[in-house]
């Protein structure tokens, strides 16, 4: 149940944006727990996006990941 | 990127190299699901690691009570919403789905928002059953905040994580490291975890939901031990923030507060309960039907089930005698086996 999907902004307006999951799947998800805006990848939980997925952090997971394994 | 296998190989390799004898838990039915689906669980036990699935199923640890009390409302005709796992599961006099059958009107929504719209478009009392841990608190609190219908309330089953993994910790669980859930922590951030590791020494990591996430996180935790060091990390950086979400976070404290509640398997845990505060009572269904509720009996578990044994981590599925017999996804007989998330569910689901 916390389950949550990541899926790209393609449209945005007031607290709903329709979301692309890729598959072929374009659904409209609330936004009022996050700040996104068009072109942003989000996390969505039951109907929500509950967060951003940033490509940044998932580059410092990956450096720290490297780091690790040159130890 | 977080499916490569060759650096999955290289960290079991360095795994084994270890030699460790450790015992790790997480507490996340899609966690359980990641090392079910890809065989971690075997990978890892040749690696000296044994990981169980703690209280991690929103669903599961849900008491039978609780879902009484929502049968009963459909009963007296209230329309009742629920999740598709929360309404497939069997209490002692039925399920929701059930109860269509009889003719009663209980409904599947996708979000609750779809329960408010159902709402607006009857005059006829709708309850939304809330489940969900602090990743969906936030989904409901934005709906009552926003001033929902009239005949619209929730009955409020949502939890908190933090208190119940101290409650393992304080029963004496012996575990060796913790992998705290991902989507939780999204919410909730670093902070909450980090009483358990300077009051109980306990290493955490934070883990995403691919299996290299899950990989990354059990080295990680074992560098941790090796160390002598107890902290909080976060391996699932590119969703999780030191802060978690300042929004969300913000609506659950205005909206929720915490009270004492039983989970499944569990007595009563200080403070793990999200109640739904006096400003916002006229949507708590609680006390909207207190008169029909207060009579509500505790059926206890369903007779041979062993959730509760399970959730603590004591037990896997297959020693429930009713595991894959009288007990399969078509016909549950316990939580576990409805929800995705429970293990017993994961566990027929994957052998
Ligand atoms: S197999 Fe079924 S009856 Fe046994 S513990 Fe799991 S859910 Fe309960």
């Amino acid at each position: 149940m916390c389950l949550a999907v990541p899926g790209k902004i393609i449209e945005h307006s007031g607290n709903i944006a329709k979301v692309d999951f890729g598959d072929g799947t374009v659904r409209n998800v609330n936004t009022m727990l996050v700040d996104v805006k068009v072109g942003d990848y989000v996390l969505v939980h039951a109907g929500f996006a509950i967060e951003k997925v940033s490509r940044e952090g998932a580059e410092e997971t990956l450096k720290l990941l490297k780091q690790m394994l040159e130890e | 990127m977080f499916r490569d296998r060759t650096i999955a190989r290289e960290i079991i390799k360095r795994l084994k190299a270890m030699e460790l004898e450790l015992r790790i838990m997480h507490v996340c039915g899609t966690h359980q699901d990641t090392i079910v689906r890809y065989g971690l669980d075997y990978l890892l036990k040749d690696c000296g690691i044994e990981v169980r699935q703690g209280p991690g199923c929103p669903v599961c640890v849900t008491t039978s009570l609780e879902f009484e009390k929502a049968l009963r409302l459909a009963r007296e005709g209230i329309i009742v919403t629920a999740f598709g796992d929360v309404y497939r599961v069997p209490s002692s006099t039925g399920s929701l789905a059930s109860l269509r059958g009889e003719g009663f009107d209980t409904r599947i929504v996708y979000s609750i928002e779809d329960a408010v719209s159902l709402a607006k478009d009857t005059t006829k009392e709708v309850v939304f059953m809330g489940v969900g841990f602090e990743t969906t608190a936030p989904t409901t609190a934005s709906v009552l905040i926003n001033d929902p219908p009239e005949n619209f309330s929730v009955l409020s089953c949502h939890r908190y994580v933090p208190p119940a993994l101290k409650a393992l910790l304080e029963m004496g669980m012996e575990i060796d490291g913790l992998i705290e859930p991902g989507h939780v922590s999204t919410i909730i951030g670093i902070e909450p975890y980090e009483e358990l590791s300077s009051e109980y020494n306990m290493p955490q990591v934070i883990a995403g939901f691919e299996p290299l996430d899950m990989l990354i996180a059990i080295y990680m935790l074992a560098l941790q031990i090796r160390r002598g060091e107890a902290k909080v990390e976060n391996e699932y950086e590119r969703v999780v923030k030191r802060e978690g979400n300042v929004k969300a976070k913000k609506l659950m404290a205005e909206v929720f507060e915490p009270v004492d509640v039983r989970w499944r398997g569990f007595p009563s845990i200080p403070s793990s309960g999200m109640s739904i505060k006096k400003e916002f009572e006229d949507w708590d269904a609680s006390k909207k039907f207190e008169d029909i509720l207060g009579d509500v009996a505790d059926p206890g578990e369903p007779e041979g089930c062993i959730c509760g044994e399970v959730l603590k981590g004591i037990a896997d599925p297959t020693e429930c005698p009713l595991f894959a017999q009288a007990c399969t996804p078509d016909h549950p007989v316990g939580p576990c086996m409805v929800s995705v998330e429970g293990m017993c569910h994961i566990e027929y689901k994957y052998s």
